[in-house]
């Protein structure tokens, strides 16, 4: 567990010292603080545009800082030839995927925890409540998905030959399985076989991101979710980052490094 | 050297032929009506798809409505044909069929009913509360386009301002939105100025956007319509109103009839608030002949004459003066 910890600790220091972190965060308050000053029929009160379109600018940043983190991560070690050095010391393959992905994860945390905060003020300012309970609810369930999506990135990195490729179709097939991802089994039931059992397969296969996704739920002030679907979804989303990890070790330790 | 040189010139050419060719098809291009119109930025960049960017802004609006509750393109959107915030502020005459609460239908798998625990899944209407107030509105017909007891109920329920139905300001930005893209669909107008009126108290801004539209769209009927409305219902002018009504009447006589499918849901609309002005106004003998002419275009004509038989009768038990 130290030798994991190790590893995550300098993935933080590195995205820290990295600006894209800044950039998204800059850009972000400057195109909501912008769109919150426009002047809509002299109502100061309407906010629910902009909570929609923050937390889209959000989820975007979110997704640009983890999925381009952690799709360096092995890439880069590999090219600066550090990672001879650190295989070389008492820790196994297995052991420093593990530490790239906490390192990834925590630190797509603090950074999502500074969004949010952005965020709840910016809500605070406009509307009289300030439901914390949903907002806790929504930033967990989107840093739990993160972890799924780095996994994600990092089987990607051993599995692919550049970064770039890797950041592309990663961002594809994320964007992909959040837009249409619950909706494959409707199409699915409209089709001839075989198409309809291989799509229903796929359906079943990809990972639900949809169900971290309550945007719309903190847009328009729905109440908090229960218990039982927020926790189940928090054990998903750690199961399916599992088995992404496991399948991203199994890669990594039968690769020839040079 | 040369091979450079040649390239360089060649590339000038291109640059001038291009340019001389954009000159030429600038004054050659039929403009039209487009001449009259000031410099729009988004016309300049969108073109013509700006009007498909606002129906989907118009169909956003109608989803904040709904505070999310709304159809996919991979749903059953029979029961949202008709935006609902159009047909309950009348300025549409509504088509919408099916079960507007159950367009989502069985959960076809586990997945799919675990995934609705995520996302707004109850039916609410922002103008009775919205998801604050988890305002579910089942057995709420949509009957707006119908005549009870002679009386034009096509303009929703007016509940006055109250902070309940305040929550439907935000459906606001996207309505702007739409109409800043396509200033052509005046639906947007008139369901804006509704709702800023009805529910929020701003008549002055609805009757400001609806002039807005009325520039964009000279002598339209259905903004005539909504201008009289806020003269009638608002400022109690019922002079101003009157000729406002009887205006988009007659533009709507120039434009509708050449039409192929002519809206005669407005027709009806301004001929009963018409009427019913007049009736207000103790102008009997108008409102009785407008009465009549409702009666012929009314979808249920059992209504209007009801209501004349009613209106009759009121007027035999007055006194003669």
């Amino acid at each position: 567990m130290n030798n994991v910890l190790a590893v995550s600790s300098v993935v933080m220091r590195e995205m820290y010292r990295r600006k894209d972190f800044y950039v998204l965060l800059i850009l972000t308050v400057l195109i909501t603080l912008i769109l919150g000053s426009v002047n809509l029929f002299n109502d100061s009160n309407i906010v629910r545009y902009l909570k929609e379109i923050c937390l889209l600018l959000i989820w975007v940043s979110s997704l640009v800082i983890a999925i381009t983190t952690a799709a360096r991560q092995i890439p880069a070690e590999r090219e600066s030839r550090t990672i001879f050095p650190l295989l070389a010391k008492p820790i196994s393959r297995t052991e420093v995927l593990l530490g790239k992905f906490l390192g990834c994860w925590l630190a797509s945390g603090i950074a999502l925890l500074c969004f949010y905060l952005f965020f709840g003020i910016i809500s605070a300012a406009r509307e009289s409540g300030w439901p914390l309970g949903s907002y806790l609810q929504a930033v967990t369930l989107h840093w739990f998905m993160l972890a799924i999506v780095i996994a994600i990135a990092l089987l990607g990195s051993l599995v692919f030959a550049a970064p770039s490729s890797n950041n592309t179709i990663c961002f594809i097939v994320i964007a992909g399985v959040l837009l249409i991802g619950r909706h494959l089994h409707k199409v699915a039931v409209g089709m001839e076989q075989p198409s309809r059992g291989i799509l229903t397969v796929i359906y079943f296969l990809l990972p639900q991101l949809g169900w971290f996704d309550v945007r719309e739920r903190i847009t328009h002030n729905w109440p908090p979710l229960e218990a039982g679907p927020f926790l189940l979804a928090l054990a998903y989303a750690l199961v399916m980052a599992s088995v992404f990890l496991f399948a991203a070790s199994w890669i990594f330790n039968r690769k020839r490094l040079q | 050297m040369p091979a450079a040189r040649t390239n360089v010139l060649a590339l000038g050419g291109l640059v001038t032929a291009a340019f001389s060719l954009a000159c030429a098809l600038q004054v050659a291009m039929p403009r039209g009506e487009r001449d009259n119109e000031p410099f729009d930025l988004m016309q300049t960049l969108l073109g013509d798809s700006r009007r498909m960017f606002a129906n989907h802004f118009f169909v956003k609006a109608d989803a904040y409505f709904h505070s999310g509750f709304y159809p996919t393109i991979f749903d059953n959107r029979e029961s949202f044909e008709t935006a609902h915030m159009a047909s309950d502020a009348g300025v549409v005459e509504e088509k919408n069929k099916g079960d507007e609460h159950g367009f989502l239908g069985q959960p076809l798998d586990l997945f799919d009913r675990f995934s609705r625990n995520f996302f707004p899944s109850v039916h609410t209407h922002m103008d009775e509360g919205g998801a604050d107030k988890g305002h579910s509105d089942k057995g709420h017909a949509h009957d707006h386009a119908e005549l009870k007891d002679g009386h034009f109920h096509g303009d929703g329920h007016d509940h006055g301002p109250d902070e309940v139905g305040k929550g439907v300001r935000e459906i606001l930005p996207w309505l702007k939105l739409s109409a800043s893209l396509d200033p052509s669909r005046v639906d947007t107008y008139t369901t804006t100025a509704y709702w800023l009126r009805s529910r929020l108290a701003k008549s002055a801004e609805a009757e400001e956007f609806l002039r807005e539209g009325l520039r964009r769209n000279p002598r339209n009927p259905a903004i005539l319509f909504e201008l009289a409305r806020i003269y009638r219902e608002d400022r109690k002018d019922a002079e101003r109103a009157r000729n406002l009504f009887e205006a988009g009447i007659v533009s709507w006589q120039k434009t509708e009839p050449a039409k192929k499918e002519p809206n005669v849901f407005l027709l009806h609309q301004l001929m009963s608030h018409l009427a019913q002005l007049e009736e207000d106004s103790d102008n009997d003998l108008r409102a009785i002949e407008l009465w009549e002419r409702v009666k012929v275009i009314a979808p249920n004509p059992a209504g209007p004459d009801l209501h004349l038989r009613d209106l009759r009768e009121k007027i035999a038990k007055k006194p003669a003066k």
